[in-house]
């Protein structure tokens, strides 16, 4: 799935279109869009925001997490402004030793790992997780990665891509790896993809396969 | 006064917490805020009741032993302030 430019994509498909002027605005009406219901959603910040509403995008009304136990499931993600948008507002809150009001509910927030652990908690996923940063989406190190988790036999699903937020900029490429037959494949899409760098880097661009 | 002070606590709650499609009027000021039947609230919101207290009314919560009496609901919440600020 895909979020950015204000459309929804899933298996290559436009699901919805937002008119929202804003982030926040475009962020709250994908989830009413979706139906979803899990009132935390407002209090996180955009790039949890984001990495929540791709993963409800992706999994709403799918069973596809329940085949396997949690700790079969890894989380795998890559960005390229890290928590930065919080970072700042956090210090923004302790600049000034007068006004020394640090916001707890903005402070968890500065690590962008909790994006993982937002949708670990909401999908009970307990696999390995980590969020890696990088200038751009990198397909080759996801694939390197996510194979090694598979080869380790550490996991046999693999939610995993880009979210990537920073002020009015966002961007998420979001899809599923299972392996099966020993052969990873893209789950997520209509029909069985070969997971490999260079279908990763193609469906990331819109390019058809 | 103590009416026009757990109106104001609403709202400061509603804005500060993020609480999303409740109205100041739709919470019952008597009601908990933690657990079922209240807004849900978690530990990070504690925290960030602490700081409102400290930022908005210049009260600092001593220890974490007095909490819950404090922050069982707005009301509370409430007496606890006109308590401190005659002090």
């Amino acid at each position: 799935m895909k979020l950015q430019d204000r459309r929804a994509w899933l298996n290559g498909v436009v699901e919805y279109v937002s008119e929202a002027g804003s982030v926040e605005e475009l962020f709250r009406s994908v989830y009413r869009h979706y139906t979803i219901d899990y009132p935390k959603f407002f209090k996180m910040d955009n790039l949890c925001k984001l990495a929540f509403l791709s993963a409800e995008i992706l999994l709403q009304g799918t069973t596809l997490l329940e085949k396997y136990p949690g700790e079969q499931v890894a989380i795998i993600l890559e960005n390229a402004s890290s928590s930065l948008e919080y970072d700042q507002k956090h210090w923004e809150s302790i600049r000034d030793r007068n006004k020394y009001f640090p916001s707890p509910s903005v402070f968890v927030y500065t690590i962008p790992n909790i994006m993982v652990a937002e949708i670990a908690i909401r999908h009970k996923v307990k696999g390995e997780n980590a969020v890696f940063i990088l200038e751009q989406f990198d397909p080759g190190f996801i694939y390197h990665y996510v194979s090694e988790l598979f080869r380790n036999q550490q996991v046999s699903c693999c939610l995993t891509g880009w979210v990537e937020s920073y002020g009015d900029h966002y961007q998420s490429f979001l899809f599923i790896i299972e392996q099966e037959d020993k052969i990873k494949r893209f789950k997520g899409l209509q029909e069985y993809v070969i997971f490999n760098t260079g279908n990763m880097g193609k469906l990331f661009k819109g390019k058809s396969i | 006064m103590i009416e026009d002070l757990i109106l104001k606590l609403k709202k400061e709650i509603i804005d500060q917490l993020q609480v999303e499609g409740v109205a100041p009027e739709d919470v019952d000021p008597e009601a908990p805020l933690f657990g079922e039947g209240g807004l849900g609230f978690d530990s990070i919101d504690v925290l960030e009741l602490v700081v409102l207290l400290d930022k908005n009314y210049g009260i600092k919560i001593q220890g974490p032993k007095e909490g819950p009496k404090i922050f069982y609901s707005i009301k509370t919440i409430a007496e606890y302030i006109l308590d401190h600020q005659k002090k």
